[in-house]
Order: C-alpha cells, then structure tokens, then sequence
C-alpha cells in the first residue's frame, strides 16, 4: 500500500492553513470564473495562473487546481439557471437541468448536479490514487522516441477520433505548430523566425495566445450576439439538498456508468465532452420511460456532470504522467507546470512525489471542500449574471490583459494577446477549432525536439520508433488513430460484406 | 568642555555613519536568471535570497525572476534594456560569451557593469552506475570499440557542454553523437533511464542522482580535484574523482558564476553590490551551499573582475571557434 503511505504523506502537506486558504480562495476564484460566461475553466485558470508565480510550486499548483474545481462546479450553476453552459462540457446538463429550473426545482438540480460532479470526480481520483504509482515505475524507460510516439499519439487521436472535420482540425494544428518554431531552436541553437525582433525571441508564450483565443474572442462574440442575461432565482435549503441525497441510491447505475465513461474517455485526449454526451445519451437509451428525458429529469443531470467531471479529473492523469494533457484546462496546467520547472512526464512522480502526492491530496480536499462551499454560495454567485454584461466585459478584458502582461512582464505580449483575440474569433466564425492549435503550441517545441534528438541518436533511422515494444505500440496506435475514420469504414464494408454471405 | 567632548563624539559618530547612508536600494531588487527554474543558476540565486534575507544584508527584498527563455538569451536583452536600472542583477554563467558567437544574439557582456565573480563551476565526465566501464580509459575504449557512437547529453547547442564534447573526441579519436536538451535535470534523468551513454553535468545538476547510486562519476575538468572531502556517497567525496588529466584525458574547463548590472549605473550603486555580495560569500549559507553543490569558492571585483573576464572571453572564443560553434 506504497499509494495509500504517499497520500497520507501528501496530506500532511496540505493539511498547513496557508494551503487550506489558498484553496478557498482557488474554489471561490474557480466558481467566479466558471459563472461567467466567456470565461470558464481554461480561460479562468490562464488567467489567473501568473498569480501564482511567486508561490511555491505545491502551493500554486493546489491553487491552480482549486480553480479548476470550482469552475467546473461553477458552469453547472449557470447551465441550470440560465441555460447557458459554461464550459461546452456542461451543454448536457442543460438538456434537463433548464427545465427543472423552469418548474421552479432550480435546487434539486443545482444540488443533484453538484452531488454528480463530487462524486464524479472522486472516482476518478481514486483511479489516479492507485494507478499513479505503477506509471511512475514504468517513467524511466521513455527516451526521445518514446516521448516523440506519445506526442504523435495525442496529435493524432485528436485528428482521428475529434468531431470536427478533419481538415480543419489539421489547419488548426500546423498554424499552431508553426508558431511553436518562432525563437531559439534547442537542437540547433540558432534563432528561427524571429526577423531580428528581440521580443519574437522568446517565441510565442502559449499562455498569451491562450487567454486571447479563448477569452478576448468569447467577449467579442458576446458583444455581437447582444447576450441578454435572463436568471433564475434559487436558494438551496437543508431539505432539499437532504431529499436529494436520499434518492442518490436510486441512481447507482447510472452514477457507476457515468463514472467509468468519464475516466475512460478522460484519460484519451479530448474526451470530457465526450464523456458528458455519452453519459447522457447511454442514460437515456438505458431508461425505460426515454421521452422524460429533457423535461426536467433529475437523471438528465446526473448522468452528464458525473461523466464531465470524472473525465476533466482523469484528464489530469495523462497529463503529470506522460506530459499529455486530456482537456484544454488540463493542457494550460501543463504549462502552468512547466514555469514552475515541473516537466510533466512520467520522472515527475519520480522527481517531485511531494508535489504529485500533494495535487492528488488536493483533488480529495478540494472537492469536499468545494461543494461545501458550492451549495452555500449558490444565491450569491447566481446574482453575478445580473450585472449587466456591459459592466462585466471591459473587467474581463482588463483581468485578459493583466494576465498576458505578467507573465513575462512585456508590453509585446498585450498585443499578442488581441491579435489572438481576433484569431480566435476569426477561427471560431469559420468552425476552426481552438484545441488542437493550443495543443500545437503546447507540445509542438517539445514533440519536435525529441524526434531530432531520436533522429540524432538513431542516425536518421525511422526505425527506431519501432525499436522496441513500448516505443512500437505507441506509435503503431497513433498511426491506427489518425486513420481511425478510414479503418472504421474499411471494417464497416467488410461486415457488410460478410453478412450476406452468412444470409 | 565635557559638553564640547560630547558635540565631537556625536560628530564623528555622525562622520563615521555616512557610509551607511551611501546608495541603497529603494525597490525590491530582482536577481535575473538566464535559465529555467531549478537549474544551477536558479539554485544558486535562491540561495542569494535567502542568505540575503536570514543575514538581513538589505532592506529590500530580493525576488528571483526567471527568464531562461531562447536558451537564457531572454535574460541578456532584457539587462541590456534595462540601462542605469540598479534593482536589476544578472546572476551571468558562459553564456554570456557562447551566445553572441553561435546564435548571433546581439549581446556583449561589457554593455553590462560587471559586480563580481562569486563562482566557479566544474564539469565532470558521468557515466550510467550500471555500465561496466569504471574508468575513463574503459569507457574511451568501450566509445571506439562501439559500432554505433556513443551518445552525449548536455545543455543546449553549441554551449559548453558540447564544446567539451568536441574536445574529448579531438583528444581520444573517440566518436560521440552529441544529444541537446533543455536542461541539465534532464540530461541526468536520460543517463539514468539509459538513454543516452555519458554527460558531462556540473556536479548540482548530477548530485541526487549520484547519491542515489544511478550514475557513476569518471573524471572532472579541472587541473586539481575538488578540494570537498566529506563523503557524498556512502564511499565517495568529490575529492575522490580523479581529474581527467590525472586519466589521460587532457580537457580542461571551469565556468564563471558572476554578478552583473546593467549598464550605465553609478560608482556609487556598484560599490553597494560589491559590498552585499562580497557580504554574502561570507554567510554560512554561502559556504554551505559551495560544498554541497562543489563549487570553486572565488571572489573577483574591479579590475581583477575586468582582466578575468577579458581572459575568460578570449579564451572561450578560442574554444568556441575551434569546435567550429562561431556562427558565420
């Protein structure tokens, strides 16, 4: 029980009341950013990530993954009482958490939604818990080739397995790996693509292009689709949440189903929407009374916020073990690691146990203390969205630029920023989507220096992505990946072709 | 008359103090490292702040800043930027020689105003614990007799690490294919898992996984041995590696940790960092951290600074040109 040892360890980190504090304060940030439309979870943690630079790295990284957790509570408060998701992970949760709002039973779905989301999430936690210290065992063996495989493993599920078309999930990808190739070069040395200017130096921080893709575009789309704000009301009182939980045992299959898909789907890049659709939609085909389903059915919440945040907390596991991130709020922690000189990748549960061990106790406070919080403060965040969206969009904008700034303190990056803004409304106009080219410009400076590493070492040889089973399985699956589509066709034929045969 | 004697004790008491009252600091001072977090530089820097901040030597605060971005080059432009700003200090290594001449960075160390040398590095030539080559004539050996080459790892490109490199393959007729990364942490880690045959790592970057019997130490560059003699290991000390010189592998190299600002401040600011650091490589903390980490204890300012430096340049442009590293 080397993982049950560590994590009581990793407790005994946290357990300190400046990390209890810093935790609060990540929820309530978290469960701020996830209320707001426009901003939502990647966007809140971009932002807020270079808050934490002058922290200790355990201590930002509990922060971080506060933040996380509370903006993923957080979109499900504005599902449910506005209709409007916070994360495109919570769109599900609209299907019946709307109408049960609308019949006036706001705070059984609030309370069923946030029940859903603990227990989602820890289940996958308790995955992590014990699959965690079996990777770390098996860290030593990646080299460049393997390191090379695991990122053509992720660039290409995300071009074989996405739901958007293929052709522009690639377009988005290359403009991204484009970019990654502005600045100093590691294997050569040289400078490439920085036209004598010393600010494209330091290459494009994926970070600034982060926080104008997603958050300075949502606000220019807002501002043109005129968004009006219309809320319900809702107090969560002890009756309900109490007659909530009672019913829980009634939905245990549902519950177990969402969870599994979740983590499943969690851990292969991409997934958590997925998994929120899937688990609703394999709810709905087990039910016997199917048409109730988006009129305000309490399983309608349940199925997708379990499935959502059992995968947007497995998605962490991918990421500290392999260095591939499974969601795009996971890929801006992975980042937010490397400031911190944490490379994420199999030596980090090697290198820094009480950093992991200490975010894995995170995950279990953070989400006990999270809905806590969530169903006490629910009134309180709700009166956010009455604002007008004219008063709360230029603080968006400010907070955007803020955050671009400190991170490497240039005035450089401000512009970037709006020049991503554009991008990413240009981008999100013409159905290019955003994650593979923040992917792009995540991995892409990594993925290219091990394959010339493994290149050098190998002496040009391909061969050696094949050089032995590890290396050759990751890369055979991301092959099969890429031309996932077209293999599913081909088996489609051959069945049909088959089943005549058999008639 | 006593009171006279009283009004001549308070005015050279006031006399005596106006040293106090020289140039200090009014803001935070932030130490600039041109590398990433949790490398050598990054070390050493904290370890600054921190005897800085237990010996109270500064009313200010220290903060550490990273800017190891474009191989550290982010950390140069933005010193050079930063003319008669004296709350910035460059905690500088070669890179400030090697840079400008591979990379074409538009850079030179003498925009800057040198402080002190508060350091220097060794190199020592690592192997994998598990391999059987326990010396350098083995492992030379074992390099010639391989069909494939040996691989190297080390800290970027055409940087120190691989100059040595060079020069080991021009002093044995061995072959080595030289594999760049990022970091000397992961130069370390792929030795360990195998990776790659040998690095020629400071002793900080190699130091944990050394004490933890993963990698095995064959020769450090350097004319005499590190003078540490307190077990590392359970058997070893640094002062038991022998030199490669003493192997029959005649390379030598030492880098300079050193202290700069930026250009264009005054007389009167330089003395005041020149006081603090000369203060701080007296602190426990200092020396502490020179043994752990195998440091070459040095302390340079001035002109001794000036003619080091000149020398130091000349010399690394000799080495960086005969590898053939000077970028046309």
């Amino acid at each position: 029980m080397e993982a049950f040892g560590l994590l009581l360890h990793g407790f005994t980190v946290l357990l300190t009341g400046k990390t209890l504090l810093l935790m609060m304060v990540g929820l309530v940030l978290g469960i701020f950013v996830g209320v707001l439309p426009g901003l939502g979870g990647p966007n809140g943690v971009a932002i807020l990530l270079p808050l934490t630079f002058t922290m200790d790295p355990t201590s930002a990284i509990v922060m971080l993954s506060c933040i996380y957790w509370g903006a993923l509570f957080g979109g499900a408060i504005t599902s449910i009482l506005f209709n409007i998701p916070g994360e495109a992970w919570s769109v599900a949760t609209t299907f019946d958490g709307y109408p049960m709002a609308q019949q006036g039973r706001a705070a059984e779905a609030l309370t069923a939604a946030f029940t859903s989301s603990f227990i989602g999430s820890l289940c996958a936690v308790l995955l992590i818990t014990f699959l965690a210290p079996m990777i770390s065992s098996f860290a030593l063996r990646f080299g460049p080739p393997e390191f090379f495989a695991v990122y053509l493993l992720t660039f290409c599920s995300f071009v074989g397995l996405g739901r958007e078309a293929k052709h522009k999930t690639i377009i988005s990808m290359a403009l991204g790996l484009l970019l990654t190739g502005i600045g100093m070069d590691t294997i050569s040395g040289q400078l490439r693509m920085t036209f004598g200017s010393t600010d494209l130096l330091r290459g494009i921080n994926f970070l600034v292009a982060v926080i104008g893709l997603f958050g300075i575009s949502e606000i220019l789309l807002t501002m043109e689709e005129r968004l009006a704000l219309r809320g319900h009301a809702a107090g969560i009182s002890l009756r309900v949440i109490l007659k909530v939980w009672m019913d829980l045992p009634k939905y245990w299959v549902t519950l177990l189903r969402s969870s599994f898909i979740g983590c499943w789907l969690g851990i292969t890049p991409g997934g958590a929407i997925a998994a929120s659709f899937m688990g609703y939609n394999l709810a709905k085909r087990f039910a016997k009374d199917q048409d109730s389903f988006g009129k305000g059915r309490i399983e309608g919440v349940f199925a997708p916020e379990t499935a959502a945040h059992a995968s947007g907390t497995a998605a962490l596991l991918p990421m500290l073990a392999l260095g591939i991130p499974g969601s795009g709020t996971a890929a801006i922690l992975l980042g937010g690691l490397m400031v911190w000189g944490l490379n994420p990748g199999p030596l980090l549960f090697v290198e820094h146990k009480d950093f992991v061990w200490g975010l894995i106790a995170s995950m279990y406070l953070g989400n006990v203390v999270g809905l806590v919080l969530v169903l006490t403060t629910v009134p309180i965040f709700a009166s956010v969205l009455r604002v007008p969206f004219a008063a709360i969009a230029p603080m968006i904008v400010v907070s955007c630029a803020i955050g671009a700034y400190a991170i490497q303190n240039a005035m450089f990056d401000i512009w970037l920023m709006l020049l991503f803004g554009v991008v990413g409304y240009v981008f999100k106009k013409i159905g290019i989507p955003l994650a593979p080219f923040t992917l792009a410009l995540v991995l892409g400076n990594r993925a290219e220096d091990a394959f010339r590493q493994a290149m050098i070492g190998s002496g040009g040889d391909l061969g050696v992505f094949w050089s032995n089973g590890l290396v050759g399985f990751i890369t055979t699956l991301a092959l099969a990946l890429l031309f996932w589509p077209l293999i599913d066709k081909a088996f489609g034929r051959i069945g049909q072709m088959l089943r005549p045969a058999k008639a | 008359m006593r009171r006279l004697a009283k009004i001549a004790a308070a005015g050279a008491a006031i006399l005596l103090s106006t040293p106090a009252l020289a140039w200090e600091p009014t803001k935070p001072v932030e130490i600039v490292v041109a590398a990433g977090a949790g490398g050598a530089s990054d070390q050493m820097a904290r370890m600054i702040q921190a005897a800085v901040q237990k010996n109270n030597l500064m009313k200010q605060p220290m903060v550490v800043s990273l800017k190891g971005a474009a191989s550290g080059a982010e950390a140069l432009i933005y010193m050079k930027s930063s003319d008669g700003d004296s709350n910035k200090v460059l905690i500088a290594y070669s890179l400030i020689y090697m840079l400008p001449l591979s990379a074409k960075i538009p850079f030179n160390w003498r925009e800057l105003t040198p402080v002190a040398v508060i350091a220097m590095d060794q190199f020592v030539l690592w192997d994998n614990a598990g391999k059987p080559y326990k010396n350098v004539k083995e492992f030379i050996d074992a390099a010639k007799a391989s069909s494939s080459p040996f691989k190297m790892g080390g800290t970027g490109s055409k940087r120190e690490d691989q100059v040595l490199t060079v020069f080991m393959e021009k002093r044995t007729g061995a072959k080595f294919v030289y594999l760049p990364y990022k970091s000397g942490g992961e130069a370390a880690t792929q030795l360990v898992g195998n990776h790659i045959d040998a690095n020629v790592n400071n002793p900080s970057e190699n130091l944990e996984v050394w004490r933890a019997g993963q990698v095995r130490p064959l020769c450090v560059f350097d004319k005499e041995r590190i003078s540490y003699k307190s077990k590392v290991t359970e058997t070893q000390s640094w002062n038991d590696i022998p030199t490669c010189k003493e192997e029959g592998l005649d390379v030598q190299y030492l880098m300079l940790r050193a202290m700069f600002l930026p250009g264009k401040v005054t007389p009167e600011q330089v003395a005041f960092y020149v006081d603090l650091f000369k203060k701080v490589s007296e602190t426990p903390e200092y020396k502490d951290y020179m043994e752990k980490q195998a440091l070459k204890p040095i302390f340079l300012t001035g002109k001794d600074m000036t003619k080091f430096l000149e020398e130091d340049d000349a010399q690394n442009k000799s080495l960086m040109t005969e590898a053939g590293f000077v970028a046309k």
